[in-house]
């Protein structure tokens, strides 16, 4: 995988694939906690590793377009949190665009520096983003749509905390660096 | 032909993969003039799907990578002509049938290059029926990829790039995923369009023997990122180039050269022709015939697996089934092959045996046990299965992970782990690639990984979905020998799912033949080809060592066949018939 | 494949005059209407809308095991929800309505009030007044419209391809991950029925990366191939599968934007999003 990454096509399939990918996992490998209606989401750590692959925009466009994709299939449209999960690709966008992982570079520096600006678009994202759009779109109370936004922005953090890091580091580890095969 | 302009070449071109420490095209200069059909051979991770990159420029515009020398194409240079403008003078139909087929459905993959000219919507349509129409895959038109075969697909990648009307043609491994039948017509296709359309075609394949059935001017030999041979198949086929590099050369050539006939009486040589062999020389090869005395096959011991009426949809309302009431049953420590149509069934099968899918109606017995009881990880403890696409198996970034993790998971320890996939890796040829992530392989390799990961379970039976697609004579001949030893060492029972009508009768004591999910016969391969209804439904082929059979006096077709696989045998000093 | 077979929403072939109109109408329609239905909160013109929806569906043959399990998993979600929002803010409803009529007086601040129940009974007409939009829309439209219809209502033909190849790439992405699973449960992982849940969640996330790395790997090789076949070198593309826009579509357009109006008027004579029959 010594490709042009970042060719204006590639990042378009990458919306069309990551967007599949992402639909995937929403549906099949979200992992259920005891608290009802709330799971640990596998989608959030993958939307991570694009955002640090292929960038905020493309980013962006896989959580937006993969999150309707996911609703469309099974029950209608959520907008509120269709949208937040555009925003929240965009932000691990922004974040990854500080690390080189597509050059093979993602040391103790780099997990740290990845981990807490996930944790801040997450807060962002859930915590405010979310909840404004579920009172502006659904009339529903404060409280109720805040809280809501607290639990799943702790989840999703430690969600890619632990799983969003190990992709990012077998990612980089996958970039074999140049003229480093040979046979033997 | 010199004084022509070459529409395709070559200068002193070196290329290297960032990736990689060492070069994988080492000095390439040939050239390809308008209205050639060129073929291009090689062992598998020879460099030929590299050089074909080079030609239709997704090197150096798609892949990374020291590249030096000169390319042209219709005389310019591919580094000043953009991808898009180098895709009107060549279609590319690539190795990889999943990635190529983009559209929705049959018809919009085939219309895709015209959507992206801007074509005019009724145009469009009126070309893609017409092309669906040519290569008879018009009751496809609304089909989703998933519902296609591997070789439906791959006739629909080519329909998809004939569209664009281009001069120049790439193939890369057209023949693959093909049944014997689909092979020929799809290489008598190829002939027809490039002659009426004086199209210049370039095709790499494996399957010399079929690819031979078109007017082939020119075949370039790689080795090694080495062009070593540039010549007409004629010479080529005179010369020993072939052997030295562990390509197989058309069966009845090895014949002829076991029989001693002399290649110089024989003019052109090329595709098997009747007019190739005189009277003299067909006694000749008769009386080698009675030379030999083939072994014969002791009868197999108790029942292994057992098929009883299975039936199997993939879709509940769906009108037809894929598999209709499906008998059988193998003996421990048989070698079975499975042959048929694409889209027969035959996956569909392998998939039914391994527990990937469940039966609609009736049942498999494994050892006695109804495998309806059993989870897939039980299953696999007794089969194992090979897929038909290594990109569905393939789990694990570096070859050794992948070979080792059936290990792992079973918790062998890591010493023996280590041992038996070096050993394993040995089998496959892959022994040197061990440390290598498996991206940086060629499809064929890959391939390979596949199987050894298998392999190195060693389970009691092993299912193999097409183990040489795509793969070079030296290294699936290492393969199914190995295969055998431990067939008849072990007793392992090996079921193996293939179009190669050679490698069938080579290596395996008995047919399953599939048409239309049925189960036509199940026979001895050499008797296949007595039963002209069978090959017709069944879409199969003959070999040219049939042509050369059915050509000689009082030796029937049979006896030829056996007594050639005896004699190679014996040569190989393995098995030598005490009779 | 009845056993692989999931609860996923899909175009339903059938020839009813839903199903003939275009794509991209389809959409246009479905869009403004989902627009109008979230931002009411008018009891009056949620429950009108309902019932054309449904009528809709009725002509659009969309049957009740078409919609069954989507029904159940709403109305599970919206219970779930509704519960939420009363344990939170149980006078919420009073708060909106500037009124309080007590039905129940109960422990602590949970008392029960008309208002409150009135403002839940909205909230879930208005679940139930989006869903069905979304659902018409999914069921009758081909997905080879899908990318056209988006490019004809301004979206750029790159992104709605993009669109278009995660419809063409779900089956193969389903069929990849039931495959890894497969293969990996045949290598020796126990993942069916017969192992714990707790292992099953941490087997699964053996699947996670195969399926990651084989699909980043996908994204090479299938921009390669469009490149191969032109895919981007114009400033547009035309569709194979596009349908034209007939006298059909513009009544439907029309007939949505009718909708519309009367649920701004609605906005006009409540002066805000609630309609409130306590004042
Ligand atoms: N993307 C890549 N990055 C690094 N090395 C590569 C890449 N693709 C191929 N190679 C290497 O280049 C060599 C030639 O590969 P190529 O695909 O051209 O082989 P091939 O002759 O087409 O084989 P096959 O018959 O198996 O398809 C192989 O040794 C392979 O390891
Ligand atoms: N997942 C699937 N869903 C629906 N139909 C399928 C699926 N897989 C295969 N089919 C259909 O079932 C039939 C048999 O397919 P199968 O893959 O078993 O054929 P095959 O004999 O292996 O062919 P080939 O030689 O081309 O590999 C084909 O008509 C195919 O279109
Ligand atoms: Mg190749
Ligand atoms: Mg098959």
């Amino acid at each position: 995988m010594n490709n042009k990454q970042n060719s204006s096509l590639t990042q378009l399939v990458a919306i069309g694939i990551g967007s599949a990918v992402f639909f995937i996992l929403g549906r099949f490998l979200s992992i259920p906690t005891p608290v009802p209606n709330t799971s640990v989401e596998t989608t959030y750590p993958f939307l991570a590793l694009m955002g640090a692959i292929y960038g905020p925009i493309p980013a962006a466009l896989i959580g937006l377009i993969g999150h309707a994709v996911k609703d469309l299939l099974t029950y209608g449209l959520w907008w509120s949190w269709v949208l937040t999960s555009g925003v929240v690709g965009f932000g691990y966008g922004l974040i990854g665009r500080q690390l080189k992982v597509n050059e093979g570079e993602f040391d103790k520096n780099d997990m740290i520096r990845f981990n807490v600006g996930q944790v801040i678009v997450n807060a962002v994202c859930w915590i405010i983003v979310a909840p404004v759009l579920d009172i502006l779109i659904y009339a529903e109370p404060a409280s109720k749509v805040f809280t809501q936004g607290v639990v799943s922005a702790g989840l999703n953090s430690l969600a890619v905390g632990i799983l969003g890091t190990i992709l990012l580091k077998a990612y980089a580890s996958t970039r074999t660096k140049a003229g480093s095969l040979k046979k033997d | 032909m010199n004084d022509r302009q070459p529409i395709i070449e070559f200068k002193q071109v070196n290329f290297k993969y960032q990736s990689q420490a060492e070069p994988n095209l080492i000095d390439i200069s040939f050239a390809i003039y308008p209205g050639e059909t060129v073929l291009i051979i090689g062992p598998s991770g020879s460099g030929k799907s590299t050089l074909a990159k080079c030609i239709n420029g997704q090197v150096p515009y798609s892949y990374d990578g020291d590249l030096t020398g000169e390319i042209l194409i219709q005389g310019k240079s591919t580094k000043d002509v953009s991808l898009f403008d180098l895709s009107l003078s060549i279609g590319t139909v690539l190795q990889d049938t999943d990635g190529q087929f983009v559209g929705l459905t049959v018809a919009e993959d085939i219309a895709f290059s015209l959507e992206n000219d801007v074509v005019d919507q009724h145009v469009m349509k009126k070309q893609v029926s017409q092309w669906m129409n040519e290569l008879d895959i018009e009751e496809l038109h609304d089909h989703t990829p998933h519902q296609l075969s591997g070789g439906q697909k791959q006739r629909v990648s080519i329909a998809g790039v004939l569209i664009d009307q281009v001069p120049i043609l790439l193939f890369d491994e057209p023949l693959a995923n093909l049944d014997p039948a689909s092979g020929y017509e799809t290489m008598r296709l190829i002939d027809r369009l490039s002659q009426r359309q004086n199209l210049t075609t370039v095709i790499i394949e494996h399957r010399l023997e079929e690819a031979l059935s078109t007017n082939v001017d020119r075949i370039l030999v790689m080795h090694d990122g080495h062009l070593i041979a540039n010549m007409t198949p004629d010479a080529l086929l005179r010369s020993d180039i072939l052997e030295s590099i562990g390509v197989r050369q058309p069966l009845y050539l090895d014949l002829l050269d076991y029989a001693g006939i002399d290649l110089a009486s024989i003019k052109q040589l090329g595709a098997f022709r009747p007019d190739m062999l005189n009277a003299e020389q067909r006694q000749t090869i008769a009386s080698w015939t009675k030379t030999i005395h083939p072994p014969i096959n002791t009868p197999a011991s108790q029942s292994l697996i057992e098929v009883k009426q299975l039936s199997f949809a993939y879709d509940e309302d769906a009108r037809s089934q894929t598999l209709a009431n499906v008998n059988f049953s193998i003996a421990a420590g048989e070698m079975v092959s499975i042959v048929g149509s694409n889209g027969a069934g035959k996956s569909t099968l392998a998939k039914l045996l391994g527990g990937f899918l469940r039966p609609t109606h009736g049942d498999i017995y494994l050892k006695g046990q109804n495998i309806r009881d059993l989870s897939i990880k039980e299953i696999a403890d007794s089969i194992g299965y090979v897929m038909q696409n290594p990109n569905h198996m393939i789990s694990k970034n570096l070859i050794f992970d992948e070979v080792a993790l059936g290990l792992v998971n079973r918790g062998v320890d890591a010493e023996e782990i280590e041992t038996r996939v070096y050993n394993t890796l040995k089998i496959c040829g892959l022994y040197p690639f061990r440390q290598w992530p498996i991206s940086a392989l060629s499809y064929g390799q890959k391939r390979r990984v596949t199987i050894a990961s298998i392999l190195v379970l060693q389970p009691s039976v092993m299912i193999l979905d097409e183990p040489t697609a795509g793969q070079d004579y030296a290294h699936y001949s290492d393969m199914m020998r190995f295969l055998e030893t431990i067939n008849q060492e072990y007793q392992m029972t090996i079921l193996m799912i293939s179009h190669d009508m050679h490698l069938i009768q080579e290596y395996t004591t008995r047919s399953l033949v599939f048409s239309g999910g049925q189960l036509l016969a199940d026979l001895a391969p050499s008797e296949l080809f007595a039963r002209k209804e069978l090959i017709e439904e069944a879409d199969l082929h003959p070999t040219s060592l049939y042509q050369v059979g059915a050509l000689l006096p009082d030796v029937s077709i049979n006896d030829l066949l056996k007594a050639f696989i005896a004699y190679e045998r014996q040569q190989r000093g393995r098995e030598v018939d005490p009779t | 494949m009845s056993q692989q077979q999931q609860a996923v929403l899909g175009y339903l072939p059938r020839n009813t005059f839903v199903h003939r109109l275009s794509g991209a109408s389809k959409l246009i329609c479905f869009l403004i209407l989902s627009v109008i239905t979230m931002t009411s909160y008018d009891t009056r013109f949620l429950l009108g809308v309902s019932v054309f929806a449904v009528v809709l569906m009725y002509f659009a043959k969309i049957r009740w095991r078409d919609i069954r399990m989507v029904v159940y998993i709403v109305t599970a979600i919206s219970l779930i929800n509704l519960v939420m929002i009363y344990i939170f803010e149980p006078e919420y409803g009073v708060d909106i309505y500037q009124s309080r009529t007590v039905l129940w007086e109960g422990i602590g601040r949970y008392s029960l009030t008309w208002e409150q129940l009135f403002y839940e009974l909205n909230i879930a007409i208005k679940y139930f007044a989006t869903i069905p939009f979304a659902l018409i829309f999914m069921l009758t439209t081909n997905p080879s419209e899908f990318a056209s219809s988006l490019n004809r209502v301004g979206v750029s033909y790159r992104i709605a391809y993009a669109v278009s190849l995660t419809l063409r790439y779900i089956p193969d992405i389903q069929q990849s991950y039931l495959n890894i699973r497969q293969a990996q449960q045949a290598r020796g992982i126990e993942m069916s029925e017969k192992a714990s849940l707790v292992s099953r969640i941490k087997h699964s996330a053996q699947i996670i990366m195969p399926l990651i790395f084989s699909s980043l790997e996908r994204i090479e090789v299938i921009s390669q191939a469009m490149t191969l076949r032109r895919f981007g070198k114009e400033k547009k593309r035309s569709w194979y599968s596009a349908k034209p826009f007939d006298r059909n579509d513009v009544l439907a357009i029309m007939v949505t934007l009718a909708i519309t109006a009367v649920g701004v008027y609605c906005f006009v004579i409540n002066q805000g999003r609630f309609y409130n029959p306590f004042g």
